[in-house]
């Protein structure tokens, strides 16, 4: 019960707006905050790596946009440290950027069409 | 009944939420962060997203990343994605001296909190004169540029174009490169082009040596409006820096807006994961 030791642990601010602050301190933080750091450089430094080979573009594109969400995922979960926050808060950021995902659709699909059109009469 | 009413009270009042604890578990300031952060997400989602529907609509001659990012400081030669490799890893440091500053925090540790965020200023300043060598680089281009024709199509020399030599096409000196990355031979044509292009030099808003104008552009604003974020990140943590140094956290008992800055700080380095793929892996 993560959610409930987290309320328990924390203190009021004491200030004009005497916010309850939550405390999850863990002596095991920084260990996790260096793990987070190797997987970061490995897939970086692993990416410019494959971008020398001889894979295909589009197998690379795949490659490349798979890792960096693998990335976005350990910078949002660790460094920023949503994986800890309460689901009701991780769920209201996270789930606009189904539009996010929408609009990529529609766009690129128009995009490709207008491709289409452009090289029809060359 | 009357004491209920009176812990209900007392609870509101003890809190601005007026529930006795707040819904997401966190301050209303660092929920607003988050929520700000969220929109400015969507800002660069429909930058990248833009940029990622010309590309798409112009794929044929779409300029290469790795003929036009080929430097590195004090090396000759064509060292595609070094430097902004070298850039990400900037930024990654600069995210967890972010985040162990937060961590300090928490442990109530004033010396480490100044330690950490003083190296995060560092490694923002790093980043962003890479960035500022970068749009050098750009922006004064190669020797001997591109051609230019009146109808604007770039026709570019075989020495600005190491990827083709990359993929085993060998150009001779003489060659002209099309829009569309194919080795022109033939002399007539090429002295045809000749004949009526005009000589350009480097990248700027409305020409680009290295290819169509629009990924200047696109270019120019999505690295300028993070390099911006990045500058206000910096600005932001030089403020919270001094704050620390001067005790107003260890007086006010807790490092939150250690928290609300680290995630603004992470947001950007989220971002140039981004703008790394799509700019120049892809």
């Amino acid at each position: 019960m993560a959610d409930h030791n987290n309320e328990t642990h924390g203190y009021y601010t004491g200030d004009m707006h005497n916010q309850f602050v939550p405390e999850h301190y863990d002596p095991k933080n920084r260990g996790v905050i260096w793990r987070t750091f190797w997987i970061l450089l490995v897939i970086t430094i692993g990416e410019v790596a494959i971008a020398f080979t001889s894979l295909s573009k589009e197998l690379l594109e795949v490659i490349f946009i798979t890792l960096t969400v693998v990335k976005a995922y350990f910078i949002v979960a660790f460094f920023m440290h949503l994986k800890h926050e309460k689901m009701s808060l991780a769920y209201s950021i996270l789930l606009p950027f189904v539009l996010i995902i929408y609009l990529i659709a529609m766009s690129l699909t128009e995009a490709n069409y207008l491709n289409l059109w452009d090289n029809m009469f060359k | 009944m009357a004491a209920e009413a009176t812990l209900a009270h007392e609870n509101s009042s003890s809190n601005p939420w007026g529930g006795g604890k707040s819904p997401f578990g966190i301050s209303w300031g660092k929920m607003m962060m988050w929520f700000f952060l969220v929109s400015d997400a969507f800002t660069f989602s429909s930058l990248i997203i833009a940029y990622g529907a010309f590309r798409h609509r112009l794929t044929h001659i779409w300029p290469t990343a790795n003929d036009v990012f080929t430097h590195f400081p004090f090396v000759h030669g064509h060292l595609p994605l070094a430097y902004v490799g070298l850039m990400t890893f900037i930024l990654i440091m600069s995210s967890v001296t972010m985040v162990l500053a937060v961590d300090a925090g928490h442990r109530r540790d004033n010396k480490s909190v100044a330690v950490w965020m003083g190296l995060t200023i560092i490694g923002g300043f790093m980043f962003l004169g890479s960035q500022a060598w970068e749009w050098y680089n750009f922006i004064s281009g190669t020797p001997d540029g591109a051609l230019k024709m009146p109808t604007g199509e770039i026709y570019r020399f075989p020495e600005n174009a190491p990827s083709l030599h990359a993929k085993g096409i060998h150009a001779p000196d003489w060659a002209l490169i099309s829009p569309d990355h194919k080795v022109i031979e033939d002399k007539a044509e090429i002295a045809r082009i000749k004949a009526v292009a005009q000589p350009i030099h480097g990248a700027n808003l409305v020409d680009n040596e290295y290819g169509h104008p629009l990924f200047a552009d696109f270019f120019f604003f999505i690295t300028g409006f993070h390099g911006f974020h990045v500058f206000s990140g910096v600005v932001i943590n030089i403020i919270i820096f001094f704050n620390v140094l001067s005790g107003v956290y260890s007086r006010r008992g807790h490092y939150e807006q250690i928290e609300k800055t680290g995630l603004y700080w992470h947001f950007v380095d989220l971002v140039w994961v981004f703008v790394f793929t799509f700019f120049y892996l892809v």
